[in-house]
C-alpha cells in the first residue's frame, strides 16, 4: 500500500515537470518539490502509526489472540470496551496513574518552579549548577529504574542509609511496602524530571522584561504582590506548558516504573500502560488489551489537542 | 532577610546577600541530585561485597570486577579445577580466578550495546534526512492543511507505545521484521521524524527567505539553493537535532522490550537483566549503566544551550 502511495506520488511529480517545460520553471516546480520533500515522512507515519492504530480499532472489537495466530476471528462487538469499563481493577489501575500523575506534577512543579525562581537570580555559577541538574531528565527511564532498585535496598541501600542519618527509622523498604511503593516511583519521576519543569519556568522568568519590575518598584509593590500580579501570570503559560507535557508522558509511563516495582507489590504500582503490556503481551489478550490501549490513546490524543493550542500561546 | 532586619545594610548588600543565598540552595539541590549517579559510577568499580555492605561504603579499594562481569560470562569451578590450570593468563582472568570463576566466554553486553549504536545512528540519520526535507517543505512552500498536517506529525508522537505496539508486533510478524536491526531503524525513525520535522523546521524559520531568492537570481534552481545555500546554514540545528534524535533511540525500552529478543536488543532492556551469581550482579549491572549513561551526559552537557528547543519541539527558543 505504502509504495504504491510513494510510487504515484513520484508519478505526480514528474508528471507535474515534463521535459521541455523548462521555460518557465527549471527544475522541479515549487509544488512539486513541497510534496516530494513531505511526502516520505507523512508515509512512513501512515505505515507505521497510522496503520496499526486503525488496526487496533479493528483488534479491539474482536478476541483475537495473538498467541493463536491460526485461530478465527470473532468479532465481538462492543463486549471488550463493556469488560474494561465494567471492571473494578480497572478504576484502580487508572487511580494509581492519577495519583502518580498528579502527586509527580505537584511536587516537581513547586520545586521546578522554585529553582528556576532562584536561578533566575543570576548568581556566579549559575550556568554549571543549571547543566548539573538537567542531566537526570536525558537519561535512559528504563535504566534509571533499575538502579534506583539499588539504591533503594532497604538493608544496604544508599537512600534508606541517608534518611536514616536524619531521621533514625530503621530500614525503609521503598519498593516493597505497599505504604512507600507509589512515592517510592514518584521520588525517582521527581528526581528526573524536575529540570524540565525548572528549564521551561526558567524560559518564561527570562521573557518577562525588566520594566515591569521597575514599574511595580515605582508603585511600591512589595516582593509578594510582583510575584503574584507579573511574575505568575507571565510563567503560568510556560508551566502549563510543561505540565502538560509531563502529563502526558507520565500518564503514558511505563518504563521507569516497570524496571522499579513493576507493578508491585501487588498491583499498588500497576499503572495504567503497565497493565496493558501484561493484558496484551503475558495474557495475550489482544482484543481486550486492544480496546485498553485504544481508550489510552483517546485520553492522550485529547491532552495532546490542548498541549498543542498551548504550545501556539507559548510561541507568540 | 537577616540583612534586612539590620538597617545599617543598603539594598544593594542585600541583592547580594540574596543572590548568594540562591546560589547556595540551587548548588545543595544539585549536589543532592548528583548523589544517585556518583553512586552508580562508584559501584561500577566495587567488588560484589563491598557492594551489598552494611553501612554502605564510601571509600573502598576499587575494582575493576564490575567491568569484567559486565563483558564475561564466567562459570563457577573447584579449587582443584583452577589449579590444574596454570596461572591466570591475563588480568581479568586474575580477576574472576579470585572468586573461583572461570570466564567462559564473552558475555552479550558488547553486542546489545552495537545494536543501541546501529539503530541509533541508522534511525537518527533516516529521522533527521526525512525531517529536512520535510521541515523545508513546510517552512518554505504552500502546503494545502498545513497546521493540520504539523499536528497530526506531532500526535503521532503522543501516543503510548505500549498501544502502537501491539498492531506492530503482528505487522512486524508477518512482515518478517520483528527482532531485526531494520525493523528497529524504521520504528524508531517514524517516532523521531516528528520530533525531527518540529524542531528542524524551528531552525528553517529562522533563515531569511532572501537568501533562496538572492541564489534562484543568481541562477541556481529552487533544489540547488536548498542543498547549497540552505542546507550549509542549518548545519547547527541538523546537529541539535540529530542529537536529540539519537538520545531517544537511546534510551528507548517499550519497543526495545517487546519487539526485540536474541538478535536486535539493544542495551535497555538488556541491562536490567544483567544476572550474577544468587541475585543481581551490582556491580556489573552499574558498570554496564555507567558505560550505557556516559555518552548522554556528555551529549547534555554539549547541548546544554539547545535543551530547551529540544523537549519543546522547538517552540520554545529562549
Amino acid at each position: 500500500m505504502t509504495d504504491r502511495t510513494a510510487a504515484s506520488i513520484a508519478d505526480r511529480a514528474a508528471a507535474a515537470t515534463p521535459a521541455g517545460l523548462t521555460r518557465r520553471v527549471r527544475g522541479l516546480s515549487d509544488r512539486a518539490i513541497a510534496w516530494l520533500f513531505i511526502a516520505p515522512t507523512i508515509v512512513l507515519l501512515l505505515a507505521i502509526n497510522i496503520f496499526p492504530l486503525i488496526w487496533t480499532v479493528y483488534l479491539s472489537f474482536t478476541n483475537y489472540r495473538a498467541n493463536r495466530p491460526g485461530r478465527v476471528i470473532d468479532w465481538v462487538g462492543t463486549r471488550n470496551y463493556e469488560r474494561l469499563l465494567g471492571s473494578e481493577d480497572v478504576w484502580e489501575y487508572m487511580q494509581a496513574t492519577a495519583h502518580f500523575v498528579s502527586w509527580t506534577m505537584i511536587i516537581q512543579v513547586i520545586l521546578g518552579l522554585g529553582l528556576a525562581l532562584l536561578i533566575n537570580k543570576n548568581f556566579k555559577g549559575a550556568g554549571f549548577w543549571t547543566t548539573i541538574i538537567l542531566i537526570p531528565m536525558m537519561l535512559s527511564p528504563a535504566v534509571v529504574g533499575t538502579f534506583w532498585t539499588y539504591l533503594y535496598q532497604p538493608q544496604t541501600g544508599i537512600f534508606s542509609y541517608i534518611i536514616n542519618a536524619f531521621v533514625e527509622v530503621g530500614p525503609i523498604d521503598m519498593i516493597g511496602s505497599p505504604g512507600l511503593a507509589p512515592w517510592s516511583i514518584i521520588i525517582v519521576d521527581t528526581w528526573m524530571w524536575t529540570p524540565y519543569i525548572m528549564l521551561l519556568s526558567l524560559a518564561g522568568l527570562r521573557s518577562i522584561p525588566d520594566y515591569l519590575y521597575e514599574a511595580a518598584e515605582i508603585d511600591r509593590a512589595n516582593t509578594w504582590q510582583k510575584f503574584w500580579h507579573i511574575t505568575l501570570p507571565r510563567v503560568m503559560p510556560f508551566l502549563m506548558l510543561a505540565v502538560l507535557f509531563r502529563g502526558i508522558e507520565n500518564f503514558k509511563m511505563f518504563d521507569m516504573v516497570v524496571e522499579l516495582t513493576s507493578g508491585g507489590p501487588g498491583s499498588i504500582t500497576e499503572l495504567a500502560s503497565i497493565n496493558l503490556k501484561r493484558e496484551a503481551f503475558e495474557k495475550w489478550r489482544t482484543g481486550y488489551a486492544s480496546a485498553f490501549a485504544v481508550i489510552l490513546f483517546v485520553t492522550v490524543f485529547g491532552l495532546g489537542n490542548i498541549y498543542v493550542k498551548a504550545l501556539n500561546r507559548v510561541k507568540q | 532577610m537577616s540583612a534586612r532586619a539590620t538597617t545599617a545594610h543598603s539594598v544593594v548588600e542585600i541583592k547580594a546577600a540574596g543572590k548568594w543565598f540562591a546560589g547556595i540552595l540551587v548548588a545543595a539541590y544539585a549536589l543532592v541530585a548528583v548523589i544517585p549517579l556518583a553512586w552508580i559510577l562508584m559501584t561500577g568499580f566495587k567488588s560484589p561485597p563491598d557492594s551489598i555492605s552494611y553501612p554502605p561504603k564510601v571509600v573502598f579499594e576499587p575494582s575493576l570486577e564490575g567491568y569484567v562481569n559486565v563483558f564475561t560470562n564466567r562459570s563457577r569451578q573447584t579449587p582443584e579445577y583452577l589449579e590444574s590450570l596454570g596461572p591466570p593468563k591475563a588480568w581479568y582472568d586474575k580477576i574472576s580466578r579470585k572468586r573461583n570463576m572461570v570466564i567462559t566466554g564473552p558475555s552479550r553486553f558488547a553486542g546489545r550495546y552495537m545494536n543501541s549504536v546501529v539503530i541509533g545512528f541508522g534511525s537518527t540519520f533516516l529521522a533527521v534526512f526525512l525531517g529536512t526535507l520535510a521541515a523545508y517543505g513546510f517552512s518554505r512552500f504552500k502546503v494545502p492543511l498545513k497546521d493540520d498536517l504539523l499536528f497530526f506529525i506531532l500526535s503521532t508522537r503522543m501516543m503510548p507505545p505500549i498501544a502502537v505496539a501491539i498492531p506492530i508486533f503482528l505487522m512486524y510478524r508477518t512482515l518478517g521484521l520483528s527482532d531485526t536491526i531494520l525493523g528497529m531503524i524504521l520504528l524508531y525513525t517514524a517516532v523521531n521524524v516528528s520530533l525531527a520535522v518540529w524542531l528542524l523546521k524551528g531552525f528553517i524559520d529562522e533563515i531569511p527567505r532572501e537568501y533562496e531568492e538572492a541564489a534562484v537570481v543568481d541562477g541556481y534552481t529552487r533544489l540547488q539553493a536548498f542543498i547549497k545555500v540552505i542546507l550549509p546554514q542549518m548545519r547547527a540545528g541538523i546537529a541539535a537535532t540529530a542529537i536529540f534524535c539519537l538520545i531517544f533511540a537511546w534510551n528507548e525500552y517499550a519497543f526495545a522490550l517487546l519487539l526485540t529478543s536474541g538478535n536486535a536488543q539493544t542495551a535497555p532492556p538488556f541491562i536490567p537483566i544483567i544476572i550474577g551469581e544468587g541475585g543481581l550482579d551490582w556491580p556489573a549491572v552499574a558498570a554496564g549503566t555507567t558505560l550505557f549513561l556516559v555518552p548522554i551526559v556528555f551529549f547534555t552537557v554539549l547541548l546544554r544551550n539547545q535543551l530547551l528547543r529540544g523537549i519543546t519541539f522547538g517552540a520554545v527558543r529562549k
